[in-house]
């Protein structure tokens, strides 16, 4: 018999890997998803999705500098506005639950987010998405 | 005339044209900074100060720190570490008991000693003249506490909670009275000045300090006013009467 000369046990870690691919693969397909987060209230964002996704970062910081350092209000990506946006429906915050718009994307992507530190996470009361520099556009 | 009186108009008619526009002989035509637009950036035209009345400040009243505190969503200091961006000061003159009662905060320095020392350069003065600190720089070394003459700065130590969406503020950042930095790029006023006017005292004027026609400047051009230590030529922007 050409499997005599197997050892016994060289089954089990052959079925361990296998299970373990299987694992991975349906966990890459959960990742393939995406996370499910908070619908926006209303509008398009103030940039292409795809652009805010990768370099929505790069905007806050450009234009934090601008509003704290010359004074320019309302800024176009401002933090603020974010949150007022995509503030959860029903307690208004971006934080709290993997389903929530930034804590979500952000542990998907499992990166620190730390500007809540210090920055409010809860949408402004007056503020609807109308009001939002550059969402009607 | 004699030929030094000669030069000397000439020289003050050639900067009198440099300053300004001369529409007719005496009359000229200054270009005072308007209202800020909606996205524009702070213009060096204008410089923002107010103006605190010690007569009309009433010894007791406390609207101006609570109000301040509301808008900035501080926490009521208890301790004499927290954070603190306006406190009401009481004098008393000994020998003749006159009291005097007034607000004091970040005196929004001209020529700021809080932003000669800062080492990253989070202490900074806007072009408008208020005087800031980017908490997004600011490594809380405190070294602008030591150097500011009107202990006007806090430390915040504690972890925060509650921030107002325009007022972020966090554990390990120096902090002071922004002129509600936030209302005024708005074209509003900032909240202890409307406290006091709700209170019926009206003891704070907020205002330009360039724009000779606005209340304030004419306020200061009519009655005496001092900046408080103006030894230290720091060109205060916040003014005192009757101390």
């Amino acid at each position: 018999m050409a499997m005599a000369g197997f050892p016994r046990g060289s089954l089990r870690p052959a079925l361990a890997a296998a299970l373990l691919l299987g694992a991975v693969a349906a966990g890459a397909g959960a990742l393939a998803a995406g996370p499910s987060l908070d619908p926006a209230r209303a509008g398009p964002c103030v940039e292409d999705p795809k652009l805010m996704r990768r370099s929505h970062m790069d905007f806050l910081k450009h234009d934090r500098d601008d509003t704290v350092r010359r004074g320019i209000r309302p800024a176009k990506h401002s933090l603020a506005g974010c949150v007022d946006c995509h503030a959860n429906a029903k307690d208004g915050r971006v934080l709290g639950s993997d389903g929530h718009f930034c804590q979500g994307c952000h542990s998907y992507a499992a990166v620190k987010l730390d500007c809540f530190d210090c920055h409010a996470a809860t949408a402004r009361p007056a503020q609807t998405a109308s009001a939002v520099p550059g969402a009607a556009r | 005339m004699n030929p030094v009186d000669k030069r000397r108009r000439e020289f003050l008619g050639g900067a009198a044209a440099l300053a300004g526009a001369m529409i007719a002989p005496g009359v000229f035509l200054y270009d005072y900074a308007q209202a800020k637009a909606p996205g524009e950036p702070a213009s060096g035209k204008v410089r923002w100060g107010m103006l605190v009345d010690t007569t009309k400040c009433e010894s007791g009243c406390n609207d101006c720190v609570v109000a301040c505190n509301t808008e900035h969503g501080l926490p009521e200091a208890t301790r004499a570490t927290d954070a603190q961006w306006i406190r009401k000061v009481e004098l008393k003159d000994l020998r003749s008991g006159k009291a005097i009662s007034a607000p004091v905060m970040c005196q929004h320095c001209a020529e700021p000693p809080c932003v000669d020392v800062c080492p990253t350069g989070a202490s900074f003065k806007r072009e408008d003249g208020i005087v800031l600190v980017d908490r997004h720089t600011c490594i809380g070394c405190r070294y602008c506490m030591m150097a500011c003459p009107y202990n006007a700065r806090s430390f915040v130590h504690e972890p925060t909670t509650g921030q107002k969406p325009d007022v972020p503020r966090g554990k390990g950042c120096v902090e002071s009275c922004t002129l509600c930095v936030h209302k005024v790029d708005r074209g509003g006023t900032p909240s202890c000045v409307e406290a006091c006017a709700a209170a019926g005292h009206e003891a704070i004027l907020f205002g330009d300090l360039n724009d000779p026609q606005s209340e304030i400047s004419r306020r200061i051009a009519s009655v005496a006013t001092t900046q408080l230590r103006a030894d230290l030529r720091t060109d205060n922007g916040v003014r005192y009467r009757g101390l």
